[in-house]
């Protein structure tokens, strides 16, 4: 295979997809940095203006930067917890045999297939509705008054839709990582004395020390961005308790029709989901050396 | 002590009978390999006394006690796995130990076993190397220490040198029956390699379709087998069968002469003439397949080298006193 020949035929061939990507990539990313130079405001055309590093400085100095960069860390977190820590447990229950178990698998993975506009719609005015919720109604069976979750827990509440939704891709996960597990090294910690406790501990967890690191790299990339969820419940709000980084460049680019300042946010959320990517490759990514 | 007894112990997944009822007596200290094609029941008796499946019926005592209902760690043996079953995540340290560790014994004591362990079987040096690490033969050594350091009633082990290469294996193979001489732990092998068997075994178990069909030394299995299966089974190559005209006047339905024990000459007069199809030269023994037209192909066995060739006609002389006779049921005769 490593002929000259093969080689240059290899690369040749490559190239018009390499440069089809690089394109699609260079593009963009051109246009945000030069746009992020600008004065540019959609309600005030034909007025843009070379101004420097001015929009980053006003991004970087908004109020609403450090909240929404506190919010975006809390919502990742919490989620990664949520779903690790509820995943665990729950791949270890479908990994049994019971009768029906299929259907149950299915329905277990089913809220990852729902689209986030949708889910997070039923979360609002089915689930979580102060007045017509199902949770208003168990709240009323028991005496208790209705809980308005998006005015009094707004984060939270977000933090719960997302972790329903993202509960599945990590059991998914920590089952097919549960069901490669070696049946016989089992039994030999059964052999050795484990208790089940203690071979949960010490043999299944290691095993599924990899596996928790993939989950945790791809939830992190995908919550880093969450965006629907926030959109359709709360719109970001009360005040600025829901609005992470891509909710801000947002309501900065078709809120307030500043492109500039949009612009230079998206570019500052770049370097921020590098720097987490740096730190996360760094703390679990020796998990994936073999 | 290590005495263990089966009691007709019954084992079926389901409508499938896997053991059909295996009566057996594993003395003190003894080497007991069972034996036997594959899907015969050899594994599943070996986990049944480990109490990874629980029987169906029967009783299995050890030391006197019934241990049917007895948790696997309870029961006092260690088992050495066909995959090896080592913890990836632990050092060779760390498996040796864990057993100790979940029985509760204190640090020191459990590192002074541990090197004891490692020291007898020359795991020294990689004691703080993980598993992926080493060798075959190494990991095999960590399984094997991972037996050795909880002490014991009896060590099962289930096929563990089908991995390793040829060389590796007749190595082992010495390794595991001196250590167990030396412990003086009684131990069940299971294998599906008769000369695993024969070398490493006091005594034999032949199982075949869920039954065990001989229980002796290995030379009684070979001198006097109990019936057709076990016959066929133990010896390499197999053993030759001749029915029909022939065994009728030795009074049998079959007679069964081994190749050692078939004479071979060129062209020689009396016994059974045929042509050699296939002649095997490998210098120590030269191995003939020879076809005796209404015996059927026959194997014989010359030690050193013999010239011959397809096509050469040989006459083989049978050994009268080396002639096995077998009845209608396949059931061995015995003068």
């Amino acid at each position: 295979m490593a002929t000259q020949q093969t080689q240059l035929l290899a690369r040749t061939l490559l190239t018009p997809a390499v440069a089809l990507l690089f394109i699609w990539m260079i593009v963009p990313l051109a246009l945000t940095i030069y746009f992020a130079t600008l004065h540019y405001n959609l309600l005030d055309p034909g007025s843009e203006s070379f101004v420097g590093l001015e929009n980053f400085r006003y991004f970087l100095t908004d109020p609403a930067f450090l909240a929404s960069l506190q919010n975006t860390l809390v919502l990742v977190g919490s989620v990664l917890a949520i779903t690790i820590i509820l995943g665990v447990p729950l791949a270890l229950l479908l990994d049994q045999q019971v009768v029906g178990l299929s259907i149950v698998r299915l329905m277990v993975i089913a809220p990852f297939f729902v689209m986030p506009t949708v889910s997070a719609l039923v979360w609002k005015n089915l689930l979580m509705h102060p007045v017509s919720g199902l949770f208003a109604w168990i709240a009323h069976l028991f005496g208790l008054p209705a809980i308005d979750w998006f005015n009094d827990a707004p984060l939270f509440s977000v933090i719960l839709i997302i972790s329903w939704q993202w509960l599945p891709f990590a059991t998914l996960i920590l089952l097919t990582a549960l069901q490669s597990l070696d049946e016989e090294q089992k039994e030999a910690a059964e052999m050795d004395g484990a208790s089940a406790i203690s071979t949960f501990i010490y043999i299944t967890l290691p095993h599924l020390a990899r596996p928790i690191t993939v989950v945790i790299l791809i939830e992190t990339i995908f919550l880093l961005t969450v965006f629907a969820e926030i959109f359709v419940t709360t719109g970001g709000g009360p005040g600025l308790q829901t609005t992470n980084i891509a909710f801000l460049i947002y309501s900065q680019a078709l809120i307030q029709y500043d492109v500039g300042s949009a612009s230079a946010g998206g570019l500052v959320a770049v370097v921020l989901a590098n720097i987490v990517a740096f730190f996360l490759v760094r703390i679990v990514g020796r998990n994936l050396e073999a | 002590m290590g005495q263990i007894t089966l009691q007709g112990v019954q084992k079926s997944f389901g409508p499938v009978h896997i053991i059909k009822g295996a009566d057996l007596e594993i003395a003190d200290g003894s080497f007991v390999v069972f034996v036997g094609p594959s899907g015969c029941g050899k594994t599943t008796l070996l986990r049944l006394i480990a109490g990874l499946e629980d029987v169906t019926g029967g009783a299995i005592l050890i030391d006197g006690r019934n241990v049917v209902d007895v948790p696997p760690a309870k029961r006092g043996l260690s088992m050495v796995f066909q995959s090896y079953a080592l913890y990836p995540h632990m050092s060779v340290r760390g498996n040796i130990a864990f057993g100790l560790k979940m029985a509760g014994i204190a640090k020191d004591e459990i590192n002074r076993k541990v090197e004891a362990a490692a020291a007898t079987l020359n795991l020294t040096p990689y004691l703080d190397r993980k598993p992926r690490e080493l060798s075959g033969g190494q990991r095999q050594r960590v399984a094997i220490g991972r037996a050795i350091v909880r002490e014991p009633k009896a060590f099962l082990f289930d096929e563990p040198l089908s991995n390793l290469d040829a060389a590796l294996r007749v190595q082992m193979r010495l390794e595991v029956t001196r250590l167990q001489k030396q412990l003086g732990t009684t131990a069940i092998y299971v294998t599906h390699d008769q000369v695993e068997a024969m070398t490493m075994a006091d005594k034999i178990v032949v199982l075949n379709g869920g039954k065990i069909e001989q229980y002796g030394s290995p030379l009684e299995l070979y001198e006097k087998p109990n019936n057709l299966f076990v016959a066929g089974f133990i010896g390499s190559p197999k053993m030759n069968f001749v029915t029909g005209e022939l065994a009728k006047q030795q009074g049998a339905t079959t007679i069964g002469v081994r190749p050692e024990h078939l004479k071979v000459e060129r062209n020689g007069q009396g016994g059974w003439h045929g042509t050699v199809s296939v002649a095997e030269h490998l210098g120590s023994d030269t191995f003939l397949y020879v076809d005796a037209g209404p015996l059927g192909m026959l194997t014989a066995r010359y030690v050193g080298e013999l010239d011959l060739h397809p096509g050469d006609k040989v006459s083989l002389i049978p050994d009268p006193a080396r002639i096995h006779r077998f009845d209608d049921s396949g059931k061995s005769i015995r003068a």
